[in-house]
């Protein structure tokens, strides 16, 4: 009998193209994903050797960073010439090498990571990698799905592996139901609050639970894409009918006898009875509060009932670091964090871009007025997202309460492109990273859920969403 | 790639923790199609003041500092984005090594593609090259890939691991996608049996 193995573990096994003696492995890639900033360096890397994409059928290109989100962006005059290169480059690329790839003109462009599982390229059961870090996102499918640097995107565009050493195997269980107004993104910023953004180094994550099971796959890929800001290699979630539910017919799904078949192998991803995981962390669903940040950096969580903390709370380094995170985010330890005014929303990304994001947002703001002089915007993380929720009714709700609705990208994410924050902006913001300039130059920045994102519209602070609803 | 062998250089301390790519290289700067150039960018926003002058508090601008070859960084270096232009800034500036008590995964594995060495050590380690570093530049620290040997300017040695791998490349400057296709039967062999066994893939 064999020895019982992870989902990870099983993953792994499945990717092994060569081992050396010493574990180094040549890992094979299934999908590649591919955008516009990180890989124009790859592909002359690529042209300067004379080598081409090995698997072009199995690497999607789609620009998102640098992407204007306003109307009229087919008119290369809104972006700046160094993004209008890279945009160019992509496309170029793209098309000389044969990869899948889908323009800013195509309704099917968004958020990388977005795309991918829309479009059915995303599976459960395979190795998923793109030259961005919330790569992780992938991993709601059961995909072993992780970012990799440049010279990485140029090897597996080259060679369609990785060399790769083994992680360790770490289980976050959620038990139990959340409360309501508690959601995926409050699931995920707990556990960083809980681990550190340094907890998970070393380690792919597998999330399982009640609480987890329980979360739609919108949910679930928001739980995976912040993996990342725990350090983890990669987050997992094993595929289970709500798994399947939402692959079936998508445009690259298997299809007929292939999908029975697919489904037959999905339903042996779990991981063993008694086996071994190096960690385990273990949260209970119904103490989950809703949380924000109140530093800069994503471990900075607290439930919103809470004040802002005095840098000798913590120890070590930490003491240092949460100074400066307070004095950079103009914040008085002792502060309620229900006090603290905001002048701008930012709800999209590939954390809380999907539609499931955008009718919890919806919900809150049905009929009611965003504060005065609130600048508060909706970047849906697709063409696709963005029509459905003009369908389902959502954008106007969004419009006829003052948000702007735009159209899709990354945007004020990492404000690559013209949406970012002025000097000492604040701003709730359902992406993923509260780094010091993150969404621009000395601007601030509170990682909410959408619903919570949606309550500071309304109210110009930070609020619990619980007492709108 | 350019290959590491041994470096004697100076070292600049910078304990904060979760030093992020942000820090390392905010991304207005990640707008190139080129690999280098981006040393000048290097702590953008820790360096410079929005006018382009120099902040003056900031270690890598201070004289003694100027030209240092290695960092002596906080806990969880280079957390946050996959972004290469990190270590791509980092080399670009002139630093081959960095010395931390961890490092995020992605940007680890990146410094190695491109020249510069990441060391782990226990915290204890850390703060004894710490010490070192903020001596100045009279304490020149040396780094032997090698022999896996820190040296501090008072001759105290400091082993460290590093992958076996990773080392044989470094030390010899090899570029790891001739190496991968070497193997490009094993690859092919992969590929065969995948597909016949997940055809949908």
């Amino acid at each position: 009998m064999t020895a019982p193995k992870t989902l990870y573990d099983k993953i792994w096994d499945a990717h092994v193209a060569h081992e050396a003696e010493d574990g180094t492995t040549l890992l094979y890639i299934d999908r590649h994903l591919v955008h516009e900033v990180t890989s124009a360096q790859a592909f002359e890397g690529l042209r300067m050797t004379g080598r081409t994409v090995h698997a072009p059928d199995k690497t999607i290109a789609v620009p998102d960073h640098n992407v204007p989100t306003t109307a009229g962006r087919e008119d290369p005059a809104q972006m700046t010439e160094e993004s209008r290169i890279q945009v160019q480059a992509l496309d170029t690329n793209a098309k000389e090498f044969g990869v899948h790839y889908y323009p800013v003109s195509d309704v099917r462009q968004g958020i990388v990571h977005i795309v991918g599982p829309e479009q059915g390229w995303t599976l459960p059961g395979m190795t998923v990698v793109c030259g961005d870090s919330h790569t992780a996102t992938h991993g709601a499918f059961g995909a072993l799905a992780h970012g990799i640097g440049t010279s990485e995107v140029e090897h597996v565009l080259a060679t369609q592996t990785l060399i790769q050493k083994k992680s360790k195997n770490m289980k976050v269980e959620i038990t139990g139901k959340l409360k309501p107004g508690v959601t995926a993104k409050d699931i995920t910023l707990a556990v960083i609050g809980e681990t550190g953004t340094g907890g998970g180094t070393g380690y792919v994550i597998e999330y399982c639970g009640e609480a987890i099971r329980d979360l739609s796959m919108e949910g679930r890929m928001t739980v995976c894409n912040m993996a990342i800001e725990g350090g983890a290699r990669a987050g997992l979630i094993a595929p289970d009918d709500t798994t399947f539910e939402y692959c079936k017919g998508r445009p690259h799904a298997p299809k007929g006898a292939q999908w029975e078949q697919a489904v037959e192998y999905w339903k042996t991803l779990f991981t063993d009875e008694g086996a071994h995981f190096d960690k385990v962390v273990t949260l209970k669903g119904e103490e989950i509060e809703p949380v924000v940040t109140w530093g800069t950096s994503p471990e900075d969580v607290l439930p919103i009932s809470g004040v802002v903390p005095n840098p000798s709370d913590f120890e070590g380094g930490k003491v240092d670091a949460a100074a400066r995170s307070i004095d950079y985010m103009g914040l008085t330890p002792g502060q309620k964090l229900t006090d603290i005014e905001i002048d701008t929303v930012f709800i999209g990304s590939c954390t809380n871009g999907r539609i499931e994001d955008l009718r919890a947002v919806a919900d809150v703001v049905k009929g009611k007025k965003i504060k005065d002089g609130m600048r508060a915007m909706i970047v849906p993380g697709s063409g696709l997202v963005r029509a459905q929720a003009e369908e389902e009714g959502l954008a106007e709700i969004f419009e006829d309460a003052g948000f702007e609705w735009r159209l899709a990208g990354c945007s004020m994410c990492l404000a690559m492109n013209p949406d970012q924050l002025a000097e000492n902006e604040r701003c709730a913001s359902t992406s993923n990273r509260n780094f010091e300039g993150r969404q621009g130059y000395k601007g601030r920045t509170h990682l909410v859920s959408p619903a919570m994102a949606a309550a500071a519209a309304l109210t110009g602070r930070l609020t619990d969403v619980r007492d709108l609803i | 790639m350019e290959k590491f062998e041994k470096l004697q250089g100076i070292a600049a301390p910078m304990p904060l923790v979760n030093i992020d790519t942000d820090m390392i290289i905010p991304k207005v700067f990640l707008k190139s199609i080129a690999r280098t150039g981006f040393g000048k960018n290097l702590f953008d926003e820790m360096r410079f003041n929005r006018d382009g002058t120099e902040i003056e508090d900031f270690v890598l601008n201070k004289p003694q500092y100027r030209n240092a070859e290695i960092l002596i960084a906080g806990d969880n270096f280079g957390c946050g984005s996959s972004r290469e232009h990190a270590p791509w800034a980092i080399a670009d500036f002139g630093i081959k090594c960095v010395v931390s008590t961890s490092f995020a995964d992605i940007f680890f594995n990146n410094c190695f593609k491109n020249g510069i060495l990441p060391i782990v050590l226990p915290q204890e380690q850390v703060d004894i090259l710490m010490s070192d570093a903020e001596k100045g530049a009279n304490a020149r620290i040396t780094v032997d890939l090698e022999a896996q040997e820190i040296t501090t300017s008072d001759g105290e040695t400091i082993a460290f691991d590093v992958d076996a791998f990773k080392k044989h490349c470094l030390l010899e400057g090899l570029d790891d996608i001739g190496l991968t296709l070497e193997k490009k039967a094993s690859i092919d062999a992969f590929e065969a049996k995948a597909s016949a066994a997940r055809p949908w893939v």
